[in-house]
């Protein structure tokens, strides 16, 4: 790891205004870029820490939305939200280990936009907006492609409104060594329909499963999808699985997940 | 009702003390005054030519002390090799130049080029950045099929071709073998690939060396399983240092597996280094260094054949492996497909005729060379997966035709048809526990069971033989082998009674110095506590082969044995003088000494006394003082065997399977800690399992490692393990070591395998699958696209 300036404010604008000299970076949780810059991939010269933020951390449901601090870690997701949306709260507990939950933060994954990561799923399967120091975005434009964003240099993700679900439930299928999702789905039921968002699969990164959606509004129930089937075209191949496995994994972890929904 | 101390007790293992507490002292945990720091830069590519390494921008950096590139080892030897195989027409395998740093062309990723040493760690890795290495780059050479075709790019330009031999055994059986088969009633044929592994133990490599000018010596403390061989290799063949100037010293070892067993370039850099620089150097291997640096283990790529008589009798086996040897030859990597493979290949079995063929292959990939089971794996999976195949093909139970080929109790000494003579076993035995411990009788139940829920359930059989106890000095010199593999002790008994045992097998995780101690004092009869067991360090221990190829209990614990046998035939000369009796009624039992058939005693304190203080003491007959040196050499392999049982559940959605159950029945001859060989079998099981369900080591196209982390290596963790249900209470004590034991270290890793594809076979084919193989690692992705192939 090359040596840098590591700065902790303690409010959005000092962080904004902190990001802006050249080769800063901004970090929250760190999970993924703590072990870039110790193999000496990244090499900032300054990390800017959002965790010292008070705005910026908590989990609170006010008139059916769920909105989640930035910097909220994964651990406090998964005990916080559990009462208030389950289907998130389930997906918050079964990322990584409990260390990486103790640490890593939603802020930090959907900036990242892995397309292994689970929380993608969960906001764009649940209509999120994420809300940033300059403006709100919504799910449907935030995710661009891997590791890709609407966000702009220097733009903090500063929390997560979730609209809260009738129904919900996210299944993943790990990758069996890095315990990434191989395929996860995300279903959300609202009342005025289903959302399915599907992460791990797509070389386009998370993405939508529009068929599945609309058969899931008519009928909320694993049969519903059971005539419609995903093209393995533009689904990762790699040591772990090929194409066709993903696009197969997409409509049983869909039905699993509908089966679950709660 | 168990015993609470000596052999046969489950003690706890001392040693946890200081691991379980942080209180271990690994090589890592070396610190020497003045150190500099070592950091290889290593090649990014497969196979390719130097054109120039430029190092004037990095030697002015801050912090640097030199930068070392081959040039700097010109006078220096090759990394030697250890095993010579002599090919099907007697000719001496092809053996490349093995260089610390790479001389003109680098030949796998991970090839060290050069070498900056600094003032920190930071600072080595600043200006190793800044190194500007120009590299042609050249074809690489990764299948070993095409490799060894003609015209084939070659990975060493100054050989004939990249085939390092072409081994057959038993070449005199060949013709017969061919006959058997085209006569035979039925032939089961399955083609696999034995997959390549990393072992990552949790312990990376490390390496400090320390030259004091003062004295002409060297200090080398590095992570080995065996420092005298490191000491013999680097200093005869490498660096031309003698041995009384240069001490080797394997510290607490985080594990092995076998991937320390190795003389590696990095030991003999630091070493060479030190003298130069005039400073400590120390290195320090980084996880993902490791992938890339320490040898990896199988990776063999196999067709065997089975044929039968009309009574399902086996009548003869014919293999034909190409086995890759990666771009250098590593210290025993010759061996491991040969000799600790072809002769393996009757397995449990009477099958009188046996042809091995191995080529064994350079490629552009990272040395290969044992791993936890060694040859033994290989042969062992291939074996117990055409068994398998066979039984499903002609309609029998797999258990019975095992059975009904197996080798009888009454038939030991068995001579097999590929020159080993097994001494003792009783496969029946252990099968028949096996089955009675897996309660195969009410399977089908668990079958109906699973369907109910959806999934498919299925039982895979195995049953291995393994040699081990490695082994006969004069038969492995004869099959090429260019060290002895006797094993040393030297047991110090102190003044007033409390032993030091310097032997030479190295504990780097299993258990040595609580089971040896337990021995010692099992022989005279003492608590434990008074008996240490001294490890690892060449000033301190007599010459001594090290730990691997499950040896240390029956060589190593002999040479023990044997000292300690000494050590009490002169305690009791002494007991005699003290007590005025005859030798010969001198009897020790519980620490005391008696004279048969009267009241008299000394007791072993007393006598240890007067050996260092012999005030009252045959000196005219005898020398004073307690210890003793004994070298073994075991006059046979010794040979346990066992049934491994695997019950697994199988998701036709997704094709992940769950390991429900591990059944282990093993035959270890004698046990001398029934605890710490339970633990041994659980974590070679877990190897095991991973082999077969998870881990895997692929290049890409260009020679890139594409599972070269964590990310994407996948390590069994406790989650994808089953409780582990493990026997040894079926046991024929091997013939020819004093303690009757046959090793345990490798057997889970040996025989678990193809117990667990097997019963993935099983399982898809109970639901309807027509699947007859999936290769190794069965992952979920594996396991979907043959059922929907």
């Amino acid at each position: 790891m090359h040596n840098f300036e590591f700065v902790k404010p303690s409010t959005v604008e000092e962080a904004v205004a902190a990001l802006q000299s050249d080769e800063a970076q901004p970090m929250s949780g760190g999970q993924t870029l703590l072990p870039t810059m110790k193999q000496r991939l990244a090499a900032p010269e300054k990390l800017v820490s959002l965790t010292g933020i008070a705005s910026m951390q908590g989990v609170s449901a006010v008139g059916g939305v769920l909105t989640i601090g930035g910097a909220t870690t994964h651990a406090t997701v998964a005990t916080e939200a559990a009462a208030h949306y389950p289907g998130l709260a389930g997906l918050a507990a079964h990322i990584g280990d409990p260390a990486v939950r103790n640490r890593g933060t939603i802020g930090g994954s959907l900036a990242n936009n892995d397309p292994a990561a689970c929380y993608p799923s969960a906001a764009l399967g649940s209509g999120a907006t994420i809300v940033t120091n300059a403006r709100e975005i919504a799910a449907d434009d935030y995710f661009q492609g891997m590791f890709t964003t609407a966000l702009e240099e220097g733009e903090i993700v500063t929390g997560v409104r979730f609209p809260i679900p009738q129904a919900s439930n996210y299944q993943k299928f790990e990758q069996p060594a890095s315990r990434f999702a191989l395929t996860g789905v995300f279903v959300a039921k609202y009342a005025d329909g289903v959302r399915v968002a599907v992460t791990g699969a797509s070389e386009e990164g998370v993405f939508r499963w529009t068929e599945a959606e609309a058969a899931l509004s008519a009928n909320f129930s694993p049969d519903a999808i059971e005539g419609l089937s995903v093209s393995a075209d533009g689904m990762i191949g790699d040591l772990h699985g090929t194409p066709a496995y993903r696009a197969h994994l997409i409509k049983v972890l869909t039905k699993r997940a509908v089966a679950a929904a709660s | 009702m168990p015993k609470d101390g000596g052999i046969g007790a489950s003690t706890k293992r001392r040693e946890d003390v200081r691991f379980l507490t942080g209180k271990g002292r690994y090589t890592d945990d070396i610190n020497l005054q003045n150190q500099t720091y070592a950091w290889f830069v290593r090649s990014d590519i497969a196979h390719g030519t130097i054109q120039n390494i430029d190092t004037s921008d990095a030697e002015s950096m801050d912090g640097v002390v030199k930068i070392f590139t081959s040039k700097d080892f010109e006078a220096a030897g090759g990394i030697p090799c250890g095993w010579q195989v002599t090919d099907r027409f007697g000719q001496p395998m092809q053996e490349p130049k093995h260089p610390i740093l790479a001389e003109g062309k680098v030949r796998h990723v991970g090839d060290p080029i050069a070498v900056v040493v600094a003032e920190t760690l930071e600072q080595a890795r600043d200006a190793a950045e800044a190194i500007d290495i120009d590299i042609d780059e050249l074809e690489p050479v990764l299948d070993m099929k095409a490799a060894i075709q003609d015209g084939a790019t070659k990975v060493h330009d100054d050989l004939t071709s990249n085939l390092c031999y072409d081994w057959g055994f038993v070449e005199e059986n060949r013709e017969a073998v061919d006959e058997a088969i085209k006569n035979a009633h039925h032939v089961t044929t399955l083609e696999l690939v034995n997959n390549r592994l990393c072992a990552n133990p949790m312990e990376p490599r490390v390496a400090v060396a320390d030259y004091s000018q003062a004295n002409d010596e060297y200090t080398l403390y590095t992570t080995s399983q065996n420092p005298h061989v490191i000491r013999l290799l680097m200093g005869a063949f490498v660096l031309s240092i003698p041995e009384h100037k240069l001490r080797v010293v394997a510290p607490d070892v985080g594990g092995g597996f076998g991937s320390k067993i190795y003389h590696y370039a990095e030991e003999a850099f630091v070493t060479h280094a030190s003298k130069i620089v005039g400073r400590p150097v120390k290195w320090t291997s980084t996880r993902s260094e490791a992938f890339i640096s320490d040898a990896h283990g199988r990776d063999h790529v196999t067709k065997i054949e089975l044929a039968m008589d009309e009574n399902h009798k086996f009548t003869a086996v014919r293999t034909d492996t190409y086995a890759n040897m990666g771009a250098y030859l590593s210290t025993f990597a010759p061996s491991i497909p040969t000799w600790l493979h072809g002769t393996l290949m009757a397995g449990n079995y009477t099958t009188p005729l046996v042809y091995v063929n191995v080529k064994a292959v350079f490629t552009n990939t990272v040395p290969v060379d044992a791993y936890r089971g060694a040859g033994r794996p290989e042969a062992t999976f291939q074996l117990e997966r055409v068994v398998d195949k066979a039984a499903r093909e002609i309609g029998m139970d797999p258990a019975e035709l095992r059975r009904l080929n197996f080798i009888k109790p009454d038939q030991f000494p068995y001579d097999t048809p590929v020159a080993v003579t097994y001494d003792t076993g009783n496969y029946h035995a252990t099968l028949d526990k096996g089955l009675e411990m897996v309660d195969y009788a009410n399977f089908d139940a668990r079958v109906a069971e699973s369907k109910a829920r959806g999934k498919l359930r299925g039982l895979g059989l195995a049953h291995f033989i393994e040699a081990c106890g490695i082994a006969p000095s004069n038969l492995v010199g004869q099959l090429g082998a260019r060290a002895g593999l006797y094993e040393s002790a030297t047991v110090r008994v102190n003044a007033t009674g409390s032993i030091s045992v310097m032997t030479g097998s190295h504990s780097h995780g299993q258990g040595h110095e609580t089971s040896f101690a337990q021995v010692v004092a099992e022989m005279i009869g003492i608590d434990a506590s008074q008996v240490d067991i001294v490890h690892g360090d060449t000033s301190k221990t007599p010459m001594g082969m090290g730990t691997y190829g499950s040896r240390s209990i029956a060589v190593g614990g002999s040479a023990m044995v044997r000292a300690t046998e000494k050590i009490i035939n002169k305690a009791k000369k002494i007991a005699a003088h003290l007590m005025e009796a005859s030798e010969g009624d001198i009897e020790l039992k519980d620490g005391q000494f008696t004279v048969a058939g009267t009241d008299k005693s000394v007791a072993w304190g007393d006598v240890t006394l007067a050996a260092y203080v012999p005030h009252n003491y045959p000196l005219e007959e005898i020398e004073p003082g307690l210890e003793e040196t004994a070298f073994y050499d075991p006059s046979n392999f010794t040979y346990p065997s066992g049934a491994y049982i695997c019950e697994v559940e199988v998701d036709p959605d997704t094709g992940k399977v769950d390991v429900l159950g591990f059944i282990a029945a093993d035959d270890f001859g004698n046990v001398i800690n029934p605890m710490i060989v339970e633990g041994q079998v659980h974590g070679g099981v877990a190897q095991g399992i991973g082999q077969a369900m998870l881990e895997n080591t692929v290049f890409d196209e260009n020679g890139q490692l594409l599972s070269g982390s964590f990310m994407d290596y996948a390590m069994p963790r406790a989650s994808d393990m089953p409780m582990f249900d493990v026997d040894h209470s079926c046991q024929t004590p091997c013939t020819h070591n004093p303690l009757g034991v046959k090793g345990c270290g490798e057997a889970g890793a040996i025989g678990s395998p193809p117990a667990v594809v097997n019963a993935v076979i099983d399982a898809l084919q109970r639901g309807g699958y027509d699947v007859d193989h999936i290769d190794m690692p069965v992952s979920p992705s594996r396991v979907w696209e043959a059922m929907n192939k």
